[in-house]
Order: C-alpha cells, then sequence, then structure tokens
C-alpha cells in the first residue's frame, strides 16, 4: 500500500479526482484555497479536465448546476461564507435533482468569524440551508483518510441518489497532514440520460424536469407515494399530479429513502456509565477522551455519526437504550443536540459540552466538563 | 417522464398561439406571455427557434433560460434546456460549455436578469471570453413581477416603483449593457437591435446568426442585446409602446453593431468594426 502524507484538503482534492471527478469551479477562501489551488494543476493532467475560479462563490455553484446538468461529476469547495452563498444555487441542485459534491471545511461564525475550524454550520448543513426544504446528504469524516473515501462514497450516492452531497469537514481537517492511502477505491458510476448534451437524435432533455409542464404523470414516483397523494387529494388515477407537488414527494420519498438505507455510524468501545456522541474532528479527540475518562474509573462509549444527513437515529437509540445518560460534544453551541434528542427520546438526560472559539478541543478539558457535568448531573437539553 | 406534446395550458388562459410551422423547432406549447399585448419576447422566441432550426444544430444546442417573463423560453424551443437561478444564466452556460466544448450554448435573458441581478455573471463571462452567445431582451422593466423599475429604466419612466418617474438622483442612471460589454476584450460580437419593423427584425436575425457564428469560431463571448416593448408593464396599448421604443428608447439605446470579430478580430479592443444598423429604428431613416 502506498501511502502519501497530506494535508486533510490536497487529499480531498485528489480523492475527487481519483473518483472520477474532472470538473472544479471554486472561490478561493481560507481554510480550504489548497483544495482549488491543488486542482488548478492536478486536473491539466486530464484531457477532460475543468479547472476555473470563478468571480464567486454564487458564480462558482452554478457553474457546477451548468456541468452536472450536462452529465459531468462536477465539484466546488468552500467554507463558512462562501458556502452561505451558495446556498441558493443548492436549492437549484437540490429541486433539479443534479448529483454534485461540495465541500463545507467549516471555520466560525456567523458573520466573518474566523478561519480556524469549527463545527457551527451543523443545522446549515443538515436542514436545507437554503429555500424550499430539500436536504443534502451531509458526511462527516473525522480522518483524512475517511474524507478520501467518503469523498469517492459521496459522488456515488450523489448520482444514486440524483441529489447534491457534502462532505462536512472543518479547518482542522483541512490542515492537519497526515498518511493517506488511494489504494482500493472503488469508484462506482451511474448512468445519467437525463443530461442535457444536445438533443442528438432523441427527445429533448430538460432541467429542472419538473418546471417544465405545469402538470405530470405519476411514472418516476413509487406506488406508495401516488397512493398517499390519491387518498390525501381524494383524486382520481388519471389525475396528474401539480408539479411543485410531484416534486417535493419525489424528494420526500428520496430523503426517507436515504434514512433508511445510507445512515452510516461508528460505535468505540463498550462502556456502560454514559454514551459520548460527536462526529468529525471532535469525534477523535473524544476517543482519547474515552481512555482519560477511563483513567477516572468512568466507563463510556462512543456514538460517532458519519453521515450527519441522513442522521443515524435508530443506530444512536440502540447504542443509548443500555445506558441512562448521553454526553454531547461538538466545536459548536450545542447544534447536534435536537438529532440526539430525536433519536433517545426525552426522557434520557443530554448533557453538552462545546467551544465555538474554533481550534482543537483538548482531551482533559472535554474530560473534565464531562466529569464536572455528570457530577452536577446536568442536563442541556 | 411526460412528454412535450402532454404539457398543457393554463386552465382557462387566453394563450398567444405559438405560430408553430411544419419544421420549426418551436414545441407547439402554447405562450403564455401577455396575450395579445405585443410582448416581444414571442416573437423572439420565434425568431431563435428559427434560426436554430435553420442552422441544423439543435443536436448541439443547450439553452439556458433565465427567471422572470423570458424563462418561458425553455418551454417553448425543442432544444435541451436548462432552467438557471435568477441572474446565473451565464455562469450556468459558462458550466455546461467548459463541460462540452463543442455545444452551442445559448443564454436567453431579459434586463432584470442580465442587467441587475446577473451582471458580475455576465461581466466575468464576458471577460473571459466564455464561447457562449446571449440573447438579451431589453423591455425597460421588471415584467413578471409586474412592471417595476429596472436599471435600464428610463429616466422619467413610470414604473410601479418610480410612479414619479425614475428620478436619477435617487435611483441612478440607465445602464447600457452593450456599451459596457463591448469595452471587455473578450466580448467577440456585441450588437444591439429591435424588434419593430420587418426590417429590426430582419436586422435581429442576422445579428443572432452573427452571434452564433462568433461561438462556432470560438472566438469569445457574443450578445445581441434586443430592444423590446412590454406594453402590459409600460401600462400602454401596444401601438403606443412601440412608438415610445421608436421615439424614446432607441433614443437612449441606440441600435447599433458595436463589435463583430467573426472571422478576423483586432484584439478586441472594442475598436473594431462598428457602426449604426442600416435599420430604421422603425420610423424611417435617422440620418
Amino acid at each position: 500500500m502506498t501511502r502519501h502524507l497530506m494535508k486533510g484538503c490536497e487529499a480531498f482534492a485528489e480523492a475527487t479526482v481519483r473518483a472520477g471527478c474532472h470538473c472544479f469551479f471554486g472561490y478561493p477562501i481560507t481554510p480550504q484555497s489548497e483544495v482549488m489551488e491543488y486542482l488548478s494543476w492536478r486536473l491539466r493532467d486530464f484531457p477532460d479536465g475543468v479547472f476555473l475560479q470563478a468571480e464567486s462563490e454564487v458564480a462558482a455553484i452554478n457553474m457546477v448546476y451548468g456541468a452536472a446538468a450536462a452529465g459531468r461529476r462536477a465539484m466546488t469547495s468552500s467554507s463558512g461564507p462562501g458556502i452561505s452563498l451558495m446556498q441558493e444555487g443548492l436549492s437549484y441542485l437540490a429541486g433539479a435533482e443534479l448529483p454534485c459534491l461540495v465541500a463545507n471545511f467549516c471555520r466560525t461564525g456567523p458573520g466573518l468569524g474566523g478561519v480556524e475550524g469549527s463545527q457551527c454550520d451543523y443545522l446549515q448543513a443538515t436542514r436545507s440551508g437554503g429555500h424550499g426544504g430539500y436536504r443534502l446528504l451531509t458526511l462527516a469524516p473525522s480522518t483524512v483518510q475517511e474524507m478520501v473515501h467518503l469523498t469517492v462514497l459521496a459522488f456515488e450516492l450523489a448520482e444514486q441518489y440524483r441529489t447534491p452531497a457534502m462532505i462536512f469537514s472543518d479547518g482542522i481537517l483541512a490542515q492537519l497532514a497526515e498518511p493517506v492511502s488511494f489504494d482500493d477505491l472503488l469508484v462506482v458510476t451511474h448512468p445519467k440520460p437525463w443530461a442535457v448534451t444536445g438533443a442528438d437524435g432523441r427527445a429533448r432533455n430538460r432541467i429542472p424536469r419538473h418546471f417544465f409542464s405545469e402538470a405530470s404523470e405519476t411514472d418516476g414516483l413509487d406506488p406508495e407515494t401516488v397512493a398517499r397523494y390519491r387518498a390525501m387529494t381524494g383524486k382520481g388515477p388519471a389525475t396528474p399530479l401539480i408539479e411543485a407537488e410531484r416534486l417535493n414527494l419525489t424528494l420526500a420519498e428520496k430523503y426517507r429513502r436515504m434514512a433508511k438505507e445510507e445512515a452510516r455510524w461508528e460505535v468505540i468501545g463498550d462502556g456502560t456509565d454514559f454514551l459520548l456522541v460527536a462526529f468529525g474532528t471532535i469525534a477523535r479527540v473524544c476517543e482519547e477522551v474515552l481512555d482519560w475518562l477511563a483513567g477516572e474509573g468512568i466507563r463510556a462509549r462512543l456514538f460517532r455519526p458519519i453521515t450527519i444527513f441522513p442522521f443515524p437515529s435508530e443506530a444512536l437509540a440502540r447504542a443509548a437504550a443500555g445506558v441512562e445518560r448521553v454526553h454531547v460534544v461538538e466545536m459548536n453551541e450545542g447544534q447536534m443536540i435536537d438529532d440526539v434528542r430525536i433519536a433517545v427520546g426525552r426522557e434520557k438526560p443530554i448533557g453538552f459540552y462545546g467551544r465555538t472559539a474554533g481550534g482543537v478541543l483538548r482531551v482533559g478539558e472535554i474530560g473534565r466538563a464531562i466529569t464536572g457535568a455528570l457530577a452536577r448531573r446536568e442536563i442541556h437539553a | 417522464m411526460p412528454d412535450e406534446t402532454k404539457d398543457r395550458e393554463a386552465p382557462g388562459a387566453v394563450s398567444e398561439a405559438s405560430g408553430k410551422k411544419p419544421g420549426s423547432l418551436l414545441t407547439g406549447v402554447a405562450f403564455t406571455y401577455c396575450p395579445g399585448s405585443g410582448c416581444t419576447h414571442g416573437s423572439l422566441n420565434r425568431l431563435l427557434a428559427g434560426i436554430i432550426g435553420e442552422l441544423g444544430i439543435r443536436s448541439k444546442v443547450i439553452l439556458v433560460g433565465p427567471v422572470g417573463c423570458a424563462e418561458g423560453i425553455v418551454k417553448y424551443i425543442d432544444v435541451d434546456a436548462v432552467e438557471a437561478p435568477h441572474g446565473r444564466a451565464t455562469a450556468v452556460a459558462t458550466g455546461i460549455k467548459r463541460s462540452l466544448p463543442d455545444r452551442v450554448v445559448i443564454t436567453y435573458q431579459g434586463d432584470g436578469d442580465l442587467a441587475a441581478i446577473g451582471i458580475a455573471e455576465v461581466m466575468h463571462a464576458a471577460t473571459r471570453g466564455e464561447r457562449i452567445s446571449t440573447v438579451f431582451l431589453n423591455n425597460t422593466v421588471f415584467g413578471m413581477t409586474g412592471g417595476q423599475m429596472a436599471p435600464t429604466s428610463l429616466i422619467g419612466q413610470r414604473t410601479t416603483t418610480t410612479p414619479f418617474g425614475r428620478d436619477a438622483q435617487l435611483s441612478g442612471m440607465p445602464f447600457h449593457v452593450a456599451e459596457i460589454l463591448t469595452r471587455l476584450p473578450g466580448t467577440a460580437y456585441v450588437a444591439r437591435t429591435a424588434m419593430n419593423s420587418t426590417a429590426n427584425v430582419a436586422v435581429t436575425r442576422e445579428a443572432i446568426l452573427r452571434a452564433l457564428e462568433a461561438q462556432m469560431q470560438d472566438r469569445g463571448f457574443s450578445i445581441v442585446e434586443v430592444m423590446g416593448i412590454c406594453p402590459v408593464g409600460w401600462k400602454m396599448t401596444p401601438r403606443d409602446a412601440n412608438t415610445h421604443l421608436a421615439d424614446q428608447i432607441i433614443g437612449e439605446y441606440p441600435l447599433q453593431l458595436f463589435k463583430d470579430c467573426v472571422g478576423s478580430c483586432d484584439g478586441g479592443t472594442g475598436d473594431g468594426q462598428v457602426g449604426p444598423w442600416t435599420g430604421d429604428g422603425g420610423r424611417g431613416p435617422q440620418g
């Protein structure tokens, strides 16, 4: 196995190339500008390589929209303020059911914030950051190596579900250099008969399809959804669906399917004193917190969501079943707590520790905060 | 997937017939531009469909629609089409063209979409010399939202947001897209035309053909600014609207070939082959 010492940013960029994505549009922003710097030379290796530094994040995401519509694997990468500017485009991509990848190497916020890593965009990433109530399939790696694998997977899932996907990381992982391997990556692609490539001897393609007529048939929807629509509206089988409703039913069905099939997580340790929940960079710190706590005579286990949308609710419920208490650690002020609360139910106490200053929380700091909270039987939410 | 032929009109709508002819690239879906108003979009859509059909490039064309009245075009022309977010058509077109460099990528945009919210995207696409062509219908008003002021509105023009007439002190001066883009080295073809007479329609047709030629010759960004009327937004009869176009609007926005780098180019300084159209502006020779 060949291993390279690479920064998270550069390993991510290389992973997109290995995943067959040769189309990048972006705009510089710390702490992830190395992604585009890397791709500016790397994509020259390919005859079909497209690298373009856009005039803004607004333009960049719309260039991704165009390239994705044209059937290419396409991506962009940014951080908080830039991702905010992309929300309109992400809503259009979701509404048009176009696959693409967007990476958010989160910095602190709100507003300009600072360039140090944080997880303060969790709600934006998981709750429909733009208008319209869509979701992004969102993967949150905790190591550079995992980022490589999840990046390749993200392209596959984006195409399978015809949805924009997001790598949700932070400025720490972006700048952290680790040994990483690109061996044995499994690249899976899906055909794109819907792409706009010029209507050469075929009926024309239209993106987004729902925009193009005032009413539509039910084909492409599963029978259960159609039956639900019929029941809701009392309409007979010959009545076409209203387009806006058809789109939203399609998306809702897609998100339910994702929740069922694509939730990913990891459970570390088997202590039963309490359950620690953390994702991304801070989850790997929390692995060491388990050892620190063991030194204090406390045996905990760690639940690490790998997908944050879909959130691994059922798995978390199972993991929390055997413990009396849950403790969440995030690099924000507790944005994931709602998801944890939904999973573990109303009765179970949830404690929380987080910092918003940016940068890594230290093991002892987290450990002491938790033992203090345990002693006080503090309940956060 | 639903077929075009199943597309329906809004119930009870009195739509303008699309005037589909045999061999035309119109889809046959009825136009929903303000019926009977004289709106320029219908005739410009029909003209563009005819040009694409005539050139025999249906298999290569990808059309990018805007947001606003002009978005209708993606329903009416039988080519692969993408609906862009408001103002972002040239960015979306950039993504498509860079992905598929041998296709012919056309954006169709109104003046709210292009000159207001989309001006950054069009300036940069033009500056980069993107090999795309923009057909830009300028009717000096936001039509779809009900007739609000656009950057292109004339001084004194009454709109729903300038009820006392556009005041330069308050709302700034009219925005001249063609003149500005002409000065950008990345543009290969820039022209301003109108659709208010048979002669001017013929000039518009020639200009669009030339703009597409500039793209197919890989010369750079091309744009045809077409001055149009919006009688409903202007609260005028079609006849009065046409008079207003000829008497007032063309005075502010002269019909002109600003730049033509098809075949050869002087480097795109904007000092190349330029001059007034032989078209008559709809009211006879202007000297």
